[in-house]
């Protein structure tokens, strides 16, 4: 076959395929926000359920959401932040270095449920904390961590190297240059890290479920369970309890997923132009 | 030494700490469910929970077979849906299409990845579910189901990885190809790709551990039958599903039979990891002696 001809045909296929990819994409988002918007209104967002779901609002299941997601956040970005700052400041690549890297990469391969047993087994029986926010957001910190170290590093290491050098040159110690030069130039970099987590977290629901347990109260202390929207979006839908709350639910998940990501994308951009 | 030395030496002292709190947590992690799940394994037998076809808690059988089968089969079938249509979108995109374009497309294609996976089960069950049911017979509740949910959520982990291992291909290759007179696909086809192959592979490794760990998408579009699964259109259970599932009301021995069952995934996903890591080293590796 002529070569260009080869060529075309070849394109063509892979378009297609990249055609059906966004097309799926674009179904799922229209479809939820479609079926779900119409239940959307204030008092779906300001009322707590009703009747195991079946009536009343969402309330309680954004506020579990929320805190279950600040506490976990709160956890993990010390650790994730510390560690990037190790990686690429107080160190150079050797044995240690990759066995840190392994771990964090193997950790962001296990699955949800893995570290939904985990959390139960640690936190929810041996701990005795119970099923509560402070054992649910403990499981979740532990699943983010990976990606916050990752995209921490990622943003420390795009700090030009002269910033260091002129810190150093003004004698600063090691630990200043890091805290008063590298860290506040990074900050956007980490934020979308911590951002792009919080957007995992929201989606979350196997590790969530068997820690935090699927309480429908509003939260009063660390102590108490909580039901996140995921968690009751799951519910609602596979004991075919409400359709049409499963519905608007879905679509305040996928509200929320959205703009997460276009935050993400848009802080991304302006940071990239910064520096290049 | 000064003040400020010493402290800078804490500094250091403490982010090692810190840094080693990944490794702490898996180990920790590894601890307690081998710890809940391989007594009961010994007790009974691993022959037993490896290869036996009955799953009765309640009588004390823990076959774990059937489930074992069915995360490989629903896993097979996500790649089989998923890789050509992830490789085709990650060579599209790092080969043939604009740069504007793919400012546009690669964060769309990354929102594919935030959608959350009882989303994903959900669609399958108002909509794809349905669908096997009325054009191709059976439950619906299936293998096909469970494994193009599957496909479509483990596109995200294949593009971006094959998408970072073409773009990290040293641009002279591409140069040296096109010099020699080749169209664009002859150089994706014959340089690229043979070029990037292994983190191309560790793309897919990495979609398979996605695809055996997932559990929500998976329980809701499965069927969740007990059996190894004689065709496509038949439902089956996953290791995951089975945890959790079960996890709700399950005690005793029961209990330890499902972090068992977590056991075997735990070490499933571990080898999958280590191949994936295995393979980008390698990739590493010959980078830094190439020229």
């Amino acid at each position: 076959m002529n070569p260009r001809r080869e060529q075309q045909i070849a394109a063509a296929f892979l378009g297609f395929f990249v055609l059906i990819t966004v097309f799926i994409l674009l179904f799922i988002i229209v479809f939820i926000l479609r079926k779900g918007l119409p239940v959307l209104g204030w008092s779906f967002l300001a009322k707590n359920p009703v009747d195991m779901g079946r009536g009343g609002g969402i309330f309680s299941t954004i506020i579990g959401t929320l805190v279950l997601t600040l506490a976990a956040i709160i956890i993990a970005t010390p650790l994730g932040v510390g560690t990037a700052i190790y990686l690429t400041e107080y160190t150079w690549e050797n044995r240690v270095t990759r066995i840190i890297r392994f771990g964090a990469e193997c950790l962001a391969g296990i699955p949800s449920i893995i570290f939904g047993l985990f959390g139960f087994i640690l936190f929810v029986t041996k701990l005795g904390f119970g099923w509560s926010i402070l054992s649910g957001s403990l499981t979740l910190s532990f699943m983010l961590l990976p990606t916050i170290i990752r995209t921490s590093e990622e943003a420390i290491r795009s700090v030009p190297g002269s910033f260091r050098e002129v810190s150093f040159s003004l004698g600063s110690t090691k630990w200043q240059m890091v805290t008063r030069v590298v860290l506040p130039s990074a900050v956007p970099g980490i934020v979308t890290g911590i951002i792009l987590s919080v957007g995992r977290a929201i989606g979350e629901t196997a590790a969530v479920i068997f820690t935090a347990g699927s309480a429908l109260r509003l939260p009063t202390s660390l102590f108490s369970s909580s039901r996140t929207m995921a968690v009751h979006f799951y519910i609602l839908a596979r004991e075919g309890i409400s359709l049409d709350n499963a519905y608007g639910t879905a679509a305040v998940l996928i509200i929320a997923i959205l703009i997460i990501n276009i935050l993400t994308y848009y802080l991304m951009n302006k940071y990239i132009r910064k520096y290049s | 030494m000064s003040k400020l030395e010493r402290n800078d030496r804490l500094v250091k002292l403490a982010l090692l700490v810190l840094a080693f709190s990944a490794v702490a947590i898996l180990v920790v992690i590894t601890v307690f469910i081998f710890e809940e799940g391989t007594p009961i394994m010994f007790k009974y037998g691993f022959k037993k929970f490896l290869l036996g076809l009955d799953w009765y808690p309640s009588e004390k059988s823990f076959g774990l077979l059937p489930m074992i089968v069915g995360s490989l089969a629903v896993t097979f079938g996500a790649l089989i849906i998923g890789v050509p249509l992830g490789l085709a979108c990650a060579i599209y995109l790092t080969e043939f299409s604009s740069r504007r374009l793919r400012r546009i497309l690669k964060p769309v294609i990354e929102l594919l990845a935030g959608i959350p996976s009882v989303v994903y089960g959900f669609i399958g069950v108002v909509i794809l579910v349905p669908f096997i049911r009325t054009t191709l017979g059976g439950p619906g509740l299936s293998v096909l189901a469970a494994s193009i949910i599957l496909g479509i959520m483990i596109l995200p982990t294949i593009i971006s990885i094959s998408i970072d291992s073409l773009q990290a291909v040293p641009r002279s290759y591409r140069e040296g190809s096109i010099a020699l007179g080749t169209t664009r696909w002859q150089t994706t086809r014959m340089v690229m790709i043979p070029a990037a192959r292994s983190g191309i592979i560790a793309s897919i490794v990495l979609g398979m551990g996605r695809a055996i760990g997932e559990t929500m998408a998976v329980i809701m579009v499965a069927g969740n039958a007990v059996s190894i699964p004689g065709s496509p259109l038949s439902p089956v259970r996953t290791l995951t599903s089975n945890i959790a599932l079960e996890m709700g009301y399950a005690s005793g021995e029961h209990r330890q039979a499902l972090f068992a069952t977590g056991v075997i995934l735990f070490i499933i996903i571990m080898i999958l990891n280590t191949i994936a890591t295995a393979t980008s080293r390698r990739r590493l590796g010959k980078g830094r002696k190439s020229p």
